[in-house]
């Protein structure tokens, strides 16, 4: 078992032909992942590596039977290609594109909210299951497959993090990146559950960052939910307090957002907090000893 | 540009965000902008009230505490009042210890206030909608006002896709107790605020304070307002609001070479891709005993010369006493930051301390052409390893 994604998942990328698109398409074609179609409005029945090419996602599932779209369209298009892809009837949606609009993603977590459909990202290094499909732009090689979920609002951290565990033979059982966007459609807590749940997961890596209140919302959710071993790790803790948007910025997200406070509240759900990045893969190690 | 969090912000001036309230008829008080004392006495001259308001123009809140609004009882004394705040270097809680120089000026007439109130719209992640927040205890610092009575604060979530509806507006009036003559007015005005939000693409609009005059009208007294970053390609007339006088020198060449910099005050520079990872790195390199120069994140698609560019940018930094370079290579092979490493070195005529740490996509191979580049560079092969030794190379 893993969680979202595994070796029946097919995959149907939206912004196959761009430069970012292709070229990611192929590298999780080549890893083992079932891409099975492509879309491009105006570049329909052509095809893309051996991928046939629509022009609608609804066309696409319905000639491939695809059920997840991985999203490389660029910022201006990208809201709408996200929502295209939940009406379409797509059930998880990985958004890489970065630098989506606030307000457009505020319009696009409302469409979604009455449909059967999960978001990862935007603006996020996507989902693997080592071993049997990489859905995203990380480099695979680095994964092993095991039994750590890996969750991460960072996308080269999460490398450095999978890399540690890997070089010391602890493999993944699914690395989920949710992305750094203020607008959202996945939060640790959504993962921390399916992770619980899930057989093949026995410890949890949980890379936070400054900002917002996702890391204390997880510590909560922590507390009440999760038996299994945590290791956190927050980002930040050296970065300047000083550059905030503003006074009701604050008083809004609540909290200051600091990497202290996120640490403090982690903690005192019993996760295992490092505050040396370098020691991620060793603290896994000594949880999964205990 | 300001980075907050994870998004990039742009500021404007107050005497341009109540050029863009005008066109959105958003009432705010006659005025003008001013380079210099004599630019202010003429726009104090074309102004009809005896009274007038000069305020520092700076990408800063908290200018009234520092001196930097200032009242002229008579028309006559705004050119005094103007030399004396242009070319001040002027210290809020906002701009850090090194002040900020005021440049301009607007001029304002004077306004018969009866009462101020606070309103501010903002982009709130929590619910992932655009939230107003609104208060009768106006003028006054809005975070002191949460805290110590938040029953004085009203809030309201609007629906990204119906948009403000003027009965909103109208239940927050009820709720603050304003006058009934002001009523209508309110509730067209935050219904105006909010349009100029969505359509600019604001982060936050604050305005601070919004006073009710003797005669029952509202007029926007302050206005402040943050636009994201991401939004500006679909308005070109705020892009064209941009100041560079307000941003570091250096922060704004990074941002031109699709760079993010941010100038902290350490003395170890790093380059790294990715803010997360980035982050990590200064935090490292503190755990290790040494202190951060910047945050530098070359991004996912760095190329040869966006590594030069950075080390630039680093290395003009005269508090940098070494560089820590750390590269997880994903999409982007550790062998083109190789390359780039090691012409910039060249280039730069390198001559403060250099650890390498590169991971990932051809990081053997990079490695050997980093050791064999005859560069004097110090290889390391981990996260730890890398700060250690940049932080021993700096203190030796």
């Amino acid at each position: 078992m893993s969680i979202l994604v595994d070796k029946n998942t097919r995959v149907l990328v939206q912004g196959i032909t761009g430069k970012e698109g292709s070229f990611h398409a192929a590298a999780c074609k080549s890893y083992g992942t079932q891409v099975v179609a492509g879309v491009t409005p105006g570049k329909g029945g052509t095809d893309f590596d051996g991928i046939p090419v629509y022009n609608t996602v609804e066309e696409g599932i319905h000639q491939t039977g695809a059920d997840v779209a991985l999203i490389f369209v660029p910022p201006p298009f990208a809201a709408d290609a996200i929502m295209e892809s939940a009406h379409a009837g797509i059930q998880l949606i990985i958004a890489i594109t970065e630098g989506i609009p606030v307000l457009d993603m505020m319009k696009v977590k409302r469409f979604l909210e009455d449909k059967p459909v999960r978001l990862i990202g935007p603006n996020c290094p996507g989902v693997i299951t080592p071993g049997e499909c990489k859905i995203g732009i990380m480099p695979g090689f680095i994964h092993k497959k095991g039994s750590v979920g890996v969750v991460s609002r960072s996308g080269t951290l999460t490398y450095e993090a999978v890399w540690q565990l890997t070089e010391r033979g602890l493999g993944q059982s699914t690395c989920i990146g949710i992305g750094g966007d203020p607008v959202n459609g996945t939060h640790f807590v959504d993962v921390l559950e399916l992770f619980e749940k899930d057989d093949e997961t026995e410890a949890i890596v949980l890379i936070g960052e400054i900002g917002g209140d996702a890391e204390e919302k997880a510590a909560e959710y922590i507390k009440k939910e999760v038996n299994k071993p945590v290791v956190a790790f927050i980002a930040g803790i050296t970065a300047p307090p000083g550059r905030r948007m503003g006074h009701a910025g604050a008083i809004i997200s609540g909290g200051k957002g600091t990497a202290t406070d996120k640490m403090a509240s982690l903690e005192s759900a019993g996760v295992t907090v490092v505050k040396n990045p370098a020691l991620i893969g060793e603290a896994i190690e000594k949880v999964l000893q205990k | 540009m300001t980075r907050k969090g994870e998004i990039l912000i742009m500021n404007i001036h107050e005497y341009q965000a109540k050029a863009l309230f005008s066109q959105y008829k958003i009432p705010v008080p006659r005025g003008g902008v001013a380079f210099s004392a004599e630019e202010a006495a003429t726009v104090a001259d074309g102004l009809d009230s005896p009274v007038c308001v000069v305020k520092a123009q700076i990408h800063a809140g908290g200018r009234g505490k520092a001196g930097g609004v200032k009242l002229a009882k008579k028309k006559e004394d705004v050119s005094d009042i103007a030399k004396e705040l242009l070319g001040k270097i002027l210290v809020t809680h906002q701009t850090g210890p090194e002040g900020k120089e005021v440049k301009k000026l607007l001029i304002e007439e004077g306004v018969d206030i009866a009462k101020e109130l606070y309103v501010s719209w903002v982009a709130d992640r929590g619910t992932g909608t655009v939230v107003l927040i609104a208060s009768t205890e106006g003028g006054m610092d809005i975070e002191e006002v949460a805290e110590k009575s938040p029953e004085k604060l009203v809030k309201l979530s609007v629906d990204p896709i119906f948009g403000y509806q003027p009965y909103q507006g109208r239940s927050v009036a009820f709720k603050l107790a304003l006058p009934k003559e002001v009523i209508g007015q309110w509730a067209a005005l935050l219904g105006n605020l909010y349009r100029f939000f969505v359509e600019k693409g604001a982060t936050q609009i604050e305005v601070n304070p919004l006073i009710i005059t003797r005669q029952n009208a509202l007029i926007a007294i302050d206005a402040k307002v943050n636009f994201d970053d991401t939004t500006l390609f679909r308005n070109g007339d705020i892009r064209n609001l941009r100041d560079l006088d307000e941003e570091d020198p250096l922060e704004t060449r990074a941002t031109e070479h699709g760079l993010n910099y941010i100038k902290l005050d350490g003395q170890i520079g790093c380059m790294v891709n990715g803010a997360g990872l980035a982050m990590s790195t200064m935090d490292v390199i503190q755990l290790a005993g040494g202190a951060p120069a910047n945050f530098l994140d070359v991004g996912g698609g760095a190329s040869e010369e966006t590594v030069k560019q950075a080390f630039q940018i680093l290395l003009s930094d005269p508090n940098v006493k070494g560089v820590f370079v750390n590269i997880f290579g994903g999409i982007v092979r550790c062998g083109r930051i190789a390359g780039g490493i090691i012409n910039a070195a060249k280039e730069t005529s390198l001559n403060v301390p250099l650890v390498v740490r590169l991971e990932g996509t051809h990081a053997k191979e990079a490695k050997e052409m980093l050791n064999e580049s005859g560069l004097n560079l110090i290889v390391a092969d981990t996260l730890w390893d890398g700060a250690q030794k940049i932080v021993a190379a700096v203190k030796k």
